[in-house]
């Protein structure tokens, strides 16, 4: 516990310290990383916590930004509208979605959330005059607060979306600590068990599902506006499959294992992507090798080394 | 009246293809538990395959032979190598399956190039035919004709063959079938192969009304799953039933409402769902 307390501590001091080091362009790909963290870790929840290996994950986070960029491009760029207006619709997506896919299970749950999130991206690409279609919405501004400071430099926005990273990850925590966290666990453990013991399994699940959906929402919110621009690419199963990609990588059920592994994949995406055409099929590389090697994560692999050193 | 004509024989056409892909997907799901993300991915090599061996023999028998046989090789070597190290582990069947989904559609667009192609049609089938004063277009009844011809075959071969009962005593309880003396590990490699030969041969069939392009394999894969919802995984009529649903509204929704084109496709999954959760003909 001690150690968990010292790394969390040497983290968020680096994570604030960093913006006086890095260059600007580093520093967009740390505001980058710390979006997709946030994303990983609301889809943690449903994987890693109660067992719900979702394929639609990138349905939520899309309806969160295309709500934020479309009231901040059409109607007004007025930050306490927009972005519970944002929240709210990526919760009642997933209350909606959630009513569907907690009908089924394993490999029906895969399928069907990948379908519901398939209609999003058909809605986003269909429906050219209220989405741009394929184009998407360029020109989404900075949120504005109303207050004395802008968020249109880059340190700025970075604290901005610090804040409410550490602020999300601290809600996460209590979650998965709480007896409602460990009523998720059971479940993943044993639905049948959990059924006898009297807990209403099913709610409980959809509890869960429409977290994990609000809090991706709290990504693709942050992420309309860091990159000022959202395209159907954010609703596409190939962002949703990135996403368990991060989950696993970084280690399920960890909370911040995710966290690190949306960060590495950001990391290698950018790095990847400056030498070769040919992401996708390093992706799916990647895919195979995490799958084959470290199907703990990295997290797995760091416990299991600590734990061999101790003995 | 022709519009209404064309219309029934282009979904039913495209129902064939959705079944000969849904029912590989599910007889995998049956027999291994693996829910195969790849299987589009068969539909569109099969595809692209097909259109060399075309352009370079100018055969399409030839291509509808080779290519099934060569995505079918695909899947042999996905099973025995990836696959069957994870049985009844969904998370790494996804992540794993997602990766070849990856790897195949960007190998895909490096040797094919980005432009959508279609396959030539056989020569006999090139025209159309008249009955009774109406015009049929030929290459459509021969894909009906086809998908006929397999879902009855596949019928008998899993119902009235030896190989049959034995995938039969798979799917139903494997350990008692292991124990019985059937070698299921040699009978999960060939149903995966033979699966992988299936949507190949969707593949070939669709080339020339559907045609092989980037991300066709995540299309046909989308709908195939929306077919194993409504039809229920691991059964072979569902799969039937509910490729020719599905490929009916999707044809029709496409014709009458293009902009509403997705809902009426999810509009019934939805509804069957709600009903069936295991879809109509599934058991659990």
């Amino acid at each position: 516990m001690k150690t968990r307390v010292f790394f969390i501590g040497v983290s968020a001091s680096v994570l604030l310290a960093l913006p006086l080091l890095l260059s600007s362009y580093q520093l967009g790909l740390l505001t980058k990383m710390l979006i997709f963290g946030l994303f990983a870790m609301s889809l943690d929840l449903l994987v890693g916590y109660t067992g719900l290996p979702s394929l639609g994950h990138a349905a939520f986070f899309g309806a969160g930004a295309y709500t934020v960029s479309l009231l901040a491009l059409r109607v007004a760029n007025n930050f306490w509208l927009d972005f519970p207006a944002g929240l709210v619709m990526a919760a009642a997506v997933s209350a909606l979605f959630g009513l569907l896919a907690l009908r089924t299970h394993e490999a029906y749950f895969l399928m069907i959330t990948l379908a519901l999130g398939q209609v999003l991206w058909g809605v986003a690409f269909g429906w050219r005059s209220l989405t741009g279609g394929d184009d998407g919405l360029p020109g989404v501004p900075r949120p504005d607060l109303g207050l004395p400071w802008s968020l249109s430099g880059g340190v700025a926005f970075y604290y901005f979306v610090f804040i409410f990273f550490v602020l999300a990850a601290a809600v996460l925590w209590i979650i998965v600590r709480s007896p409602f966290g460990n009523a998720l666990v059971g479940i993943r453990q044993s639905e049948a068990r959990m059924e006898v013991l009297g807990y209403n399994v099913w709610l409980y699940k959809y509890c869960a599902f429409i977290l994990s959906g609000f809090f991706a929402g709290l990504a693709g919110n942050l992420f309309a506006y860091y990159n000022g621009f959202v395209s159907p690419t954010y609703l596409s199963v190939i962002f949703s499959a990135t996403a368990l990609l991060m989950v696993i990588l970084g280690g399920a059920g960890t909370l911040f294992g995710p966290a690190l592994g949306a960060a590495i994949i950001v990391y290698l995406e950018n790095e990847i992507s400056a030498y070769t055409q040919r992401w996708l099929l390093v992706l799916g590389v990647i895919y195979v090798i995490v799958t084959l090697c470290a199907p703990d994560g990295v997290v797995g692999l760091l416990q299991r080394w600590s734990r061999s050193r101790r003995s | 009246m022709t519009f209404w004509i064309i219309q029934l024989l282009n979904g039913i056409s495209f129902g064939m293809l959705l079944f000969l892909l849904a029912a590989g997907l599910s007889l995998i799901y049956g027999l291994m538990r693996i829910l195969n993300l790849a299987h589009g991915s068969y539909y569109l090599i099969g595809g692209y395959v097909g259109l060399t061996v075309v352009r370079l023999t100018d055969s399409f028998v030839l291509a509808a032979l080779a290519a099934p046989i060569a995505v079918a090789l695909l899947g042999v070597v996905m099973e025995r190598f990836f696959l069957r190290r994870f049985p009844n582990q969904e998370l790494p069947q996804v992540l794993l399956t997602f990766g070849f989904l990856f790897i195949f559609a960007d190998l895909a667009l490096w040797i094919w190039g980005g432009n959508p192609q279609t396959l030539p049609k056989p020569e006999i089938f090139s025209s159309s035919i008249w009955i009774g004063g109406l015009v049929f277009p030929s290459y459509r009844l021969f894909v009906i004709a086809t998908g006929i011809v397999i879902g009855i075959g596949l019928w008998w071969l899993q119902e009235k063959t030896r190989l049959g009962a034995m995938i039969r005593a798979g799917v139903d309880d494997e350990e008692m079938a292991r124990g019985v003396g059937v070698n299921v590990s040699l009978l999960s490699t060939a149903v995966f192969g033979f699966g992988a030969f299936l949507a190949a041969l969707g593949g070939i069939l669709g080339g020339p009304f559907v045609g092989v392009y980037p991300g066709a394999d995540f299309e046909v894969l989308l709908l195939a799953f929306v077919v194993t919802i409504v039809g229920g995984l691991g059964s072979l009529k569902g799969a039937f039933v509910g490729g020719l649903l599905i490929g009916l509204l999707d044809n029709f929704g496409k014709s009458l409402f293009p902009e509403f084109a997705l809902f009426t496709i999810f509009a019934p999954m939805a509804i069957i769902l709600a009903i069936r959760p295991t879809g109509l003909f599934g058991r659990r």
